[in-house]
């Protein structure tokens, strides 16, 4: 019997007809999967408005916060360096260190939100059919509604150091993309991994640290000796935050190499951790 | 798909659409098995050590057992059946939820359910909040949920407490918000796991009347329950399983007098409880 349900929609989420069967290959018809992913695109919105909301995201005081935590997270690292290296690397590197720690923090708030995505959403999984791609799509979603204020506090960093305002900028909008892209792809495999590992979210955070630390947030990446280059070129990270530093910091548009590297890596990791959710959301009803 | 799985399933006659056919749920040899480790929560940690030990317990528990049935439209339907026999896991395979391991289950038309945990799924989101996510997680639009609040939030008689955070409700609070958004969600098809029994006597009574009425309304109605009253009251047949078979189905007042035999209840008379 075939897996793939053709009816005008006749897929498992929405319309009229549906059937339910063992998927063979492991992977729902994806065509209609997708549809029907497009057909809850308000339930994604509503979802993270309402819990954006929890969190006192539209409050004054919440907002306030949202912009404080990362100026307050910059500086700390910012006295890190100052410590380590016995000396100052000028306004520049602080404007580097922010624009840098900040994109991180897209990545990593998307990696341990989605973890938490699938498993904390319990009962409405076992409530409801709706496709599953939904919960890590909307932790990034927040993720990226949280990103969204650092961004202005980047640019009163960029203007109060100095910083020339140039059409390279306008690379930053792609770049920023191909980050956010990059999230989703690895939220969904954190959030896949979690239900299967529960202690994940034990060890994440020590594995986000040594990430961040490994990648050119704290040092330019041409401070890396060439025997540690390797480390620097098998980290996503590089290329990403690579091209944005080129972009906004030197007011030059990124080489090709670091663009073309930061767009396999988005695209590779969405359709990987896509495929790798997919195949698995079937049982997370069975598992929660 | 239609003319494929007609022409590949020989029983499939029929064109897939709800108007078309005489089924409103179509079950085909369905069985659903739990895959189940033994560890209470599965961990990095436990899964290395079970490396180290070679070894992987998983037991197996067949919940569903090569299950065919179809239902009628406008037919309602009772599943009995003893703690455990596998009433739950089917609703939810039927609602979609759970995969099957075998088999196949057809559903014709728009599906609402009230499954055991009933509505909701955030506790610190209030009623309303939780209401208008179930429905557009459910497929609804925006304007859709909108238009149907009205109506669920008169039948929960909740008042005030619409605006509070669920964790705050008591859980008669909860299955009432629950029943209230499963009946006021248009479905064709409303299957419903164990839903009268959390709220109190009044309110009981009023959604026993409201099911009457959705049954008068030619809707098919998938109901499990304990409450063989409602059963024999509301359902024109029944379904019986015991370790998930189906071990009769027949017309309701017979399947639960033969189930009352088998469970030895001493009082004879009326089922009480609905
Ligand atoms: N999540 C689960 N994981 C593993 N086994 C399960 C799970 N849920 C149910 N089971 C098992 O499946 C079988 C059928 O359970 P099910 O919940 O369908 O019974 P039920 O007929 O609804 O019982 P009740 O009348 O108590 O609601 C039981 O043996 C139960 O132990
Ligand atoms: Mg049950």
């Amino acid at each position: 019997m075939s897996a793939v349900a053709e009816s005008p929609g006749g897929d498992e989420f929405s319309g009229e007809y549906h059937v339910y069967e063992p998927h063979k290959v492991g992977l729902p018809p994806l065509g209609s999967y997708f549809r029907a992913l497009w057909a809850r695109r308000q339930f994604l919105f509503e979802l993270a408005r309402t819990n954006l909301r929890a969190q006192h995201f539209n409050t004054t005081l919440g907002q306030l916060w949202l912009i404080l935590n990362p100026v307050m997270l910059g500086i700390v690292y910012f006295t890190l360096v100052y410590i380590i290296r016995g000396g100052g690397r000028g306004s520049i590197f602080l404007a580097h260190l922010m624009l840098s720690l900040f994109a991180f923090r897209l990545v990593s708030t998307s990696v341990s939100r989605g973890a938490r995505s699938v498993v904390g959403g319990g009962r409405l999984i076992l409530n409801t059919a709706f496709p599953r791609l939904i919960l890590p799509l909307e932790s990034v979603l927040e993720s990226f509604m949280r990103f969204l204020p650092t961004l202005a506090v980047y640019a009163v960093v960029h203007v109060a150091v100095g910083l020339p305002i140039r059409v390279s900028l306008l690379w930053a909008i792609p770049i920023i993309a191909l980050i956010t892209v990059f999230g989703a792809g690895a939220a969904m495999f954190t959030a896949t991994s979690q239900v299967y590992f529960r202690d994940l979210t034990n060890f994440l955070p020590y594995f986000t640290r040594i990430w961040l630390y490994t990648s050119p947030i704290l040092f330019y990446a041409e401070d890396v000796p060439d025997r540690l280059r390797p480390i620097l070129y098998c980290n996503p990270m590089y290329p990403m935050l690579g091209s944005l530093n080129y972009a906004v910091i030197e007011g030059r548009t990124p080489p090709f190499g670091l663009l073309a590297a930061s767009l396999a890596w988005a695209v590779g990791t969405i359709i990987a951790g896509t495929l790798f959710f997919i195949s698995r959301e079937r049982e997370f009803a069975i598992r929660l | 798909m239609s003319l494929r799985s007609a022409s590949e399933n020989p029983a499939a006659t029929f064109e897939p659409t709800p108007d078309a056919t005489p089924w409103a749920v179509k079950v085909d040899n369905l069985s659903v098995t739990y895959r189940t480790a033994v560890e209470k929560k599965p961990t990095l940690k436990q899964t290395l050590i079970r490396l180290g030990r070679r070894q992987r317990i998983i037991r197996e528990i067949k919940a569903v057992r090569d299950v065919s049935f179809e239902i009628p439209h406008g037919t309602t339907i009772g599943v009995v059946g003893v703690n455990g026999a596998g009433k739950s896991t089917l609703l939810r395979t039927m609602a979609g939820i759970l995969p099957p391991s075998q088999g196949r289950v057809e559903i014709f038309g728009r599906v609402s359910t009230l499954l055991a945990l009933g509505v909701g799924f955030k506790g610190e989101l209030t009623g309303q909040e939780n209401v208008v996510l179930g429905g557009l997680a459910a497929g609804l639009t925006r304007e859709q949920v909108a238009a149907k609040y009205e109506a669920i939030a008169e039948f929960a008689e909740l008042g005030d407490f619409m605006e509070m955070p669920m964790r705050t409700y008591s859980s008669g609070m909860y299955g009432r918000l629950a029943f209230s958004v499963a009946i006021n969600m248009d479905p064709d098809i409303l299957m419903i796991d164990e839903a009268l029994s959390t709220g109190d006597a009044r309110f009981r009574e009023k959604s026993f009347d409201k099911m009457r009425e959705l049954t008068g309304k030619a809707r098919t109605i998938v109901l499990v329950s304990h409450g063989l009253r409602s059963i024999r009251e509301l359902c024109d047949e029944a379904i019986w399983m015991h370790e998930g078979r189906i071990s009769m189905r027949d017309d309701a007042d017979t399947v639960v007098d033969a189930y009352k035999e088998f469970l030895q209840l001493k009082r004879e008379g009326s089922d009480d409880d609905i």
